[in-house]
């Protein structure tokens, strides 16, 4: 019973809000190193692109709000996905032709790409703050919680509780949705061949007469596809706020170049290996040992190894750790 | 546009647009203006170092800033000796077992050849440490935040004059850019510009969340000044004579005794504190034209040469027997203690440290707009940047106003989207600075004043 307890105890404090933020960590990088892989650079504009889609989610979700249109149980953000992924892969390609192409043309170097892309962060947050306002936002309706804590208690009898709120459970799903497609799109059909192609071999793929303008817009609308998804179930999680996005963009950072940056696959295994350290290092474990370990050997600290204020600081020191032993991500990078 | 913008010109024209702040705002408002743009000067000069002279891109900016303001609490602040008596010791034998682990390291790193497990050695004892060391200080943390939690719960500094922690703010952040130089510098310019990014990161983090150093988010208030305090001022008879003899003719208008003494006394409480700014402003300009005087010999000297030749060429420099990992390590220790000393600077003239204030886009990526703005690789280009951008993050909300208000003139008083666009007024800033970015980076991407090619 004991050991029943402390698995449930690691189960709903580290294993469901890590497999929730893992699948929102890794929807952002591997958007980021599709931009990587494809276009070249490093977006720094990825966070705010994300605020920017889920301020588009919200605002549809309010519209159908105000005409009485809801999914039931269901939050009524995932109807509005599809107006905010349109809208966000029309501004990514009127900022791609308005922005970066000039640079592409001009084959500018990449801290070139990096310093416009800072503008364009600047543009995008102003944007987003100026429309809906820089304070917390919460858009989620429906159904809180699939299961709470006191029903697990009532149905196993157990002394801890495992709670999974619908949030979690949705994230999952989108996300295995969202993935496998994309993974099928690139490794199945010519249009994707042709994208890990170009993105291995740019001169080799022109050769083979791949059009680098279809490749371009193809990965822009992918990535604002990414983007929404990403932004609005985070969104949903927690809630929405523009800085919370933006300071979101490091820990994305890390898992795509931990993941090995331009490595779609990497990118993914490399937002979990995040989220799970991140949840992993920061949770005191006084509990956990008191249910497995006989009375006398009890633990009277929290067994903790750092303390949860240095939660964001352990993505990046992995990050340095990597940087340090395997310079290219822990999966080969560099090729989508 | 094709003809380069003349130095003399520019700065006559923002000296001007200061006046007409000080003549339609107030002198305070101008004083106070010019003296962050001296500091955000100093700031671009240092970031302008690395990416101008080397072309290293560090977006670190933040964290060097912020260790420059935690020297500044390190040095001026008074010791709080009941924190030493409680936890000093704790803490000492912490930074020795801190001294040991990295001593360790550095002997396994250099002194064992080769060994397969070399790495993992290294990185096993860092996961064992980092618990290890939080057993050891943990007790003296404690004791320590538990004194006058409301008031003090840290150690307190070391009670020396202010001016002094900028050069400390500097050292600090050199030898803090060591041990960044020494992971990042050998990555390719994206990795390094991410991987700093987040560095700084965990810079904050540390400063934020370590109260037994710097009372973190609680923030240290009324820190020492190099210049005179307002309410001091107000008191001293020199003070007193001197705006009298200034406002002699003012004065003499009024005939009444009582009122002429009120009227003084507003002028001299107005005057004290555009006098502590002017104090201020003289000592920022002092230092802003000393780093100019030093950089200008820098970038003209046969180092400057060999600096741009490593920019330009890294390879052939290397062919010529340049030790490009050295000059790289050294260019950056340079920049970022010039960032840390207007780090120091900026957390003086504000006579707080608040690290929660801390925030990327206005402590690192601002700074980096200001470098592109005003020129890469040319020192009057970085000042100029610093002053230009700073004048425009300070006046965009008004000027946002001007035109919302202008544009939205035939709308009703209480429409919602005049009430709504005048509450996001204070957004328009970061509009502003990034269409800014972008048309410059388009059709002047060496910045306003492009960094001149000296033909020898």
């Amino acid at each position: 019973m004991d050991f029943l307890n402390a698995i449930i105890l690691i189960s709903n404090f580290i294993i469901v809000p890590a497999i929730t933020y893992g699948s929102q960590l890794a929807l952002g990088a591997i958007g980021v190193t599709l931009i990587y892989g494809v276009l070249r650079f490093a977006n720094f504009a990825y966070g705010d692109l994300m605020a920017f889609a889920t301020m588009i989610v919200i605002l549809t979700t309010w519209y159908l709000q105000s005409i009485g249109i809801s999914l039931g149980f269901l939050p009524t953000a995932l109807l509005a996905l599809p107006i905010g992924i349109l809208i966000t892969i029309g501004i990514s390609l009127f900022f791609d032709k308005t922005v970066f192409e000039y640079y592409r043309n001009k084959k500018a170097n990449s801290v070139t790409f990096i310093v416009v892309s800072l503008g364009l962060m600047f543009v995008l947050n102003a944007i987003v703050r100026i429309i809906i306002g820089p304070g917390d936002i919460n858009f989620m309706d429906g159904h809180k919680f699939i299961m709470k804590a006191r029903e697990f208690k009532n149905l196993t009898g157990l002394n801890e509780g495992l709670a999974i709120k619908s949030t979690q459970v949705i994230t999952l799903i989108t996300t295995v949705i969202t993935c496998s497609l994309l993974f099928y799109f690139l490794n199945k059909t010519k249009t994707g061949k042709s994208m890990r192609a170009y993105s291995d071999n740019e001169d080799l793929a022109l050769l083979s007469g791949i059009d680098p303008k279809k490749i371009i817009l193809i990965t822009w609308v992918i990535v604002s596809i990414l983007a929404t998804v990403g932004g609005t179930l985070y969104g949903l999680d927690k809630s929405f706020k523009p800085f919370t996005y933006f300071n979101n963009l490091l820990p994305i950072f890390a898992a795509t170049i931990v993941g090995g940056i331009g490595n779609p696959l990497g990118a993914f295994y490399g937002g979990f290996l995040v989220a799970f350290s991140e949840i992993t290092l920061t949770y005191a474990y006084k509990k956990f040992f008191k249910y497995l370990l006989p009375e006398n050997l009890e633990p009277n600290t929290l067994i903790q190894f750092i303390s949860t204020d240095y939660k964001f600081a352990i993505s990046f020191a992995i990050l340095v750790i990597v940087l340090i032993f395997r310079p290219n991500g822990i999966f080969k990078g560099k090729v989508i | 546009m094709t003809k380069n913008f003349d130095v003399k010109i520019s700065f006559t024209i923002m000296a001007v647009l200061i006046a007409l702040v000080g003549i339609f705002q107030s002198w305070g408002v101008a004083l106070s203006i010019l003296n962050l743009c001296l500091i955000s000067a100093v700031m671009s000069m240092g970031v302008n170092i690395q990416w101008g002279f080397a072309g290293l891109i560090n977006f670190g900016v933040m964290g060097f800033l912020a260790i420059g303001g935690l020297a500044t609490v390190l040095v001026s602040v008074p010791p709080v000796y009941e924190a030493w008596a409680a936890g000093g010791g704790g803490i000492l034998i912490s930074g020795l077992f801190l001294l040991l682990v990295i001593v360790t390291i550095y002997l396994i790193n250099s002194k064992i050849p080769k060994f397969k497990y070399k790495n993992h050695i290294i990185f096993l004892i860092i996961i064992v440490s980092i618990p290890l060391l939080k057993f050891i200080s943990g007790p003296a943390i404690g004791r320590i935040e538990s004194i006058n939690a409301a008031t003090s719960g840290f150690l307190g500094g070391a009670n020396l004059p202010i001016i002094l922690s900028w050069f400390v703010g500097g050292i600090l952040s050199a030898l803090v850019a060591f041990i960044i130089g020494k992971i990042c510098l050998g990555l390719r310019s994206d990795y390094l510009a991410i991987s700093t990014l987040l560095i700084s990161g965990i810079v904050i983090t540390i400063v934020k969340h370590e109260e037994w150093l710097s009372r973190g988010v609680k923030n240290v208030i009324g820190l020492k000044r190099p210049a005179p305090y307002e309410t001091n001022l107000q008191k001293t008879d020199w003070f007193i004579n001197a705006i009298e003899f200034f406002n002699t003719s003012k004065l003499s208008n009024i005939i009444d005794l009582e009122a002429r003494a009120s009227l003084l006394n507003q002028l001299v409480i107005t005057s004290s504190g555009i006098f502590v700014k002017l104090c201020f402003s003289i000592i920022f300009l002092i230092v802003v034209l000393t780093l100019l005087y030093l950089s200008e010999k820098a970038l003209n000297s046969p180092w400057g040469r060999m600096m741009r030749a490593i920019r330009d060429n890294e390879d052939a420099a290397k062919a010529m027997g340049k030790n490009v990992v050295k000059q790289h390590l050294f260019i950056f220790m340079l920049g970022s203690a010039i960032i840390g000393f207007a780090g120091a600077m900026l957390v003086t003239y504000d006579g707080l440290f608040t690290p929660s204030s801390y925030q990327p886009l206005r402590y690192t990526f601002l700074i980096w707009v200001m470098v592109l703005l005003g020129g890469t690789g040319n020192n009057y280009g970085a000042i100029l940047g610093g002053f230009a951008v700073w004048f425009i993050w300070i006046q965009s909300a008004p000027f946002a106003l001007f035109i919302i208000n202008l544009l939205t003139n035939h709308l009703d008083e209480t429409s919602y989207l005049k009430e709504h666009l005048r509450d996001s007024v204070p957004y328009f800033r970061y509009l502003m600075m990034g269409l800014g970015l972008l048309l410059v980076m388009r059709y002047r991407p060496m910045g306003l004043l492009p960094e001149k090619v000296i033909k020898n």
